[in-house]
């Protein structure tokens, strides 16, 4: 006559977490949201503004040793 | 990638690299438009490289970064005398701009949530929630107490919620299923 609960109960100990619990469901949003835009490129204006920085800085450094 | 990288290159500007795209999803997430976050980004990474013998190597770049661009932002918005931020541009740009990721209408409904929020909830459930730093390294950020950061999240956690309307049935309480996720401290 005894249903067999252990489904349940291993349901239970092994995933406690549970997918419509509302932070997760918050925090698996907010997680895709900011990996959208964490994942893309690092646009080509950031790559070349370093470039830049460090050219002066390197031209700088060659001017002030040389006056 | 874009070239290799020489083994002559100082590592602050390998770190700064290295720290950017979070740079990034940190000011979109703020700001919310492209042009704008990367117009924050640029001066940011201005601010940092005049100030690189401020920075410590081995200390924490990316907290480093973080702190310079929320500053710079919450000095940009003074000087404005407004925030910097346009909920109905950012909706459309993003659309324009990106179907593929938020062509979702989940994602969609996410952004606009996010957007409602106060700036210093917003910040503290992003830095928490999707940065990726402890309540200690936010509240460093932020330059408040772990106190504040903590309830910030909680708000923040809670206003979604009741905008998104996803408590729905679950009635779980203080429970354990969201501890292990939130580890959130009940400070209110």
């Amino acid at each position: 006559m005894y249903m067999s609960y252990k489904t349940g109960a291993e349901r239970g100990t092994i995933k406690p977490v549970r997918a419509d619990d509302p932070n997760t469901q918050i925090a698996t949003k907010l997680r895709a949201l900011y990996l959208s835009v964490q994942e893309e490129a690092i646009p080509d204006r950031f790559l070349n503004l370093l470039e830049q920085l460090d050219a002066v800085e390197q031209q700088q450094s060659v001017v002030g040793t040389a006056e | 990638m874009s070239g290799a990288v020489k083994s002559e290159e100082p590592s602050f500007k390998r770190e700064m690299l290295a720290a950017l795209p979070s740079l990034r999803a940190f000011a979109m997430s703020l700001i919310g438009r492209h042009d704008r976050a990367d117009d924050l980004v640029q001066d940011t990474i201005m601010k940092a490289w005049a100030k690189q013998d401020h920075f410590e190597m081995g200390t924490n770049m990316k907290a480093w970064l973080f702190t310079i661009l929320r500053n710079e932002l919450y000095s940009q918005m003074r000087k404005r005398g407004r925030e910097v931020q346009d909920s109905d541009g950012y909706f459309t740009e993003s659309l324009a701009q990106h179907p593929a990721q938020y062509g979702s209408l989940d994602l969609q409904d996410f952004k606009r949530a996010l957007d409602q929020l106060p700036p210093d909830q917003r910040e503290a459930i992003i830095l928490v929630g999707a940065s990726g730093f402890s309540y200690d390294e936010a509240a460093e950020i932020c330059g408040c107490a772990l106190g504040t950061i903590k309830s910030r999240v909680n708000r923040a956690r809670q206003r979604l919620q009741d905008i998104l309307q996803v408590t729905g049935e679950n009635e779980y309480g203080p429970d354990a299923t969201s501890a292990p996720l939130t580890s959130r401290a009940f400070v209110s």
